[in-house]
């Protein structure tokens, strides 16, 4: 089983890199990409021997606590 | 004072601070490796600026979960002072023992450069030998640096007169143009409820010798010796194994 997190920051938190990122894009003519947003992407892989319930706790206790700073992030997972 | 200064992978100032407090402040300095689960004896802790552990993941995120940082948290609860000075501030952020974040600066250049800081208190264990209101020049040099914290928690440092530093200009006015890296409110440093743990991103042990362009930084430092001394047992209170 593997995991996919995706760390980002909050809506509330300034994203300067994306902002920048933007503006290289808008002026190469991507016009129509009025906001981007940067962020982190983690490929968990969990050992088989884990239950399915032992694998989510154990990857949304790590996303929680050493993946994401609460203070200005956020995560979401993706299974597969 | 026992002055010890830790030393993560990755740290790039710590012989500037044992240089600072040993040369200029005349105090013992010991370095302590970040495997280590005391702190050998130390009254005041420094932990230093730099890249620990490459910065990988975030700034200060993977240094936070050092063996020495249980025993850190444990001394800076005891109320023994700890200044965190720019990685260092960032890995006290990342461990809890201040409130907020470093974030990517707003102009997202690494900036270094003499910055004009104004001491917005001296009820810490970094200002009490400085004048309130004191304006002091001292270099930055980081590229997160840019500090954040929520509403209520920016509220809270404002009435509890938790903000140490901020960004000035020369005249100590705090500008749009002062700020080097977009700092809510233009804060380069605070402290925490007890007073006695400070994170600042600029770098006072730089600034302590006029051949270094700037002697402002002693006073910061030299406050540390101000700093109540607890008793020996909490010093070297051995600290449960364990994150």
């Amino acid at each position: 089983m593997k995991a996919y997190v995706t760390v980002s920051l909050k809506k509330t938190v300034l994203d300067p890199q994306g902002k920048a990122i933007q503006a290289a894009l808008q002026k190469m003519g991507h016009s129509g990409l009025s906001e981007v947003r940067q962020g982190k992407y983690f490929e968990l892989v969990l050992a088989p021997e884990l239950t399915q319930e032992q694998a989510r706790a154990q990857v949304e206790k790590a996303a929680r606590e050493v993946l994401t700073n609460p203070v200005m992030e956020e995560y979401s997972i993706r299974w597969e | 004072m026992k002055i010890g200064v830790v030393v993560f992978p990755g740290s790039n100032c710590d012989h500037d601070a044992l240089y600072a407090a040993e040369k200029v402040l005349g105090q013992e300095a010991v370095a302590i490796w970040h495997d280590s689960t005391d702190l050998r004896g130390a009254e005041a802790i420094i932990l230093p600026g730099g890249f620990s552990y490459g910065d990988y993941l975030r700034t200060g995120a993977i240094a936070r979960f050092s063996p020495v940082m249980t025993a850190l948290q444990r001394f800076a609860r005891d109320g023994n002072p700890v200044l965190g000075i720019c990685n260092g501030f960032q890995i006290l952020c990342e461990s809890g023992l201040l409130p907020g974040a470093l974030l990517r600066n707003a102009g997202l250049r690494f900036a270094c450069r003499q910055v004009h800081l104004r001491v917005e208190t001296t009820d810490t264990i970094a200002t009490n030998a400085c004048q309130p209101g004191q304006v002091l020049r001292i270099p930055i040099a980081h590229g997160e640096g840019n500090y954040f914290a929520d509403a209520g928690t920016l509220e809270r440092l404002r009435r509890e007169q938790r903000v140490v530093f901020r960004y000035c200009d020369e005249a100590g006015e705090i500008t749009p143009a002062s700020n080097p890296n977009g700092s809510v409110d233009n804060i380069a440093g605070i402290c925490n409820e007890g007073r006695n743990v400070v994170g600042l991103m600029p770098h006072p042990e730089r600034a302590v010798e006029a051949g270094l362009g700037s002697a402002d930084g002693l006073p910061v430092l030299r406050s540390l010796l101000n700093a109540p001394v607890l008793s020996a047992a909490t010093r070297l209170h051995t600290p449960a194994q364990g994150v």
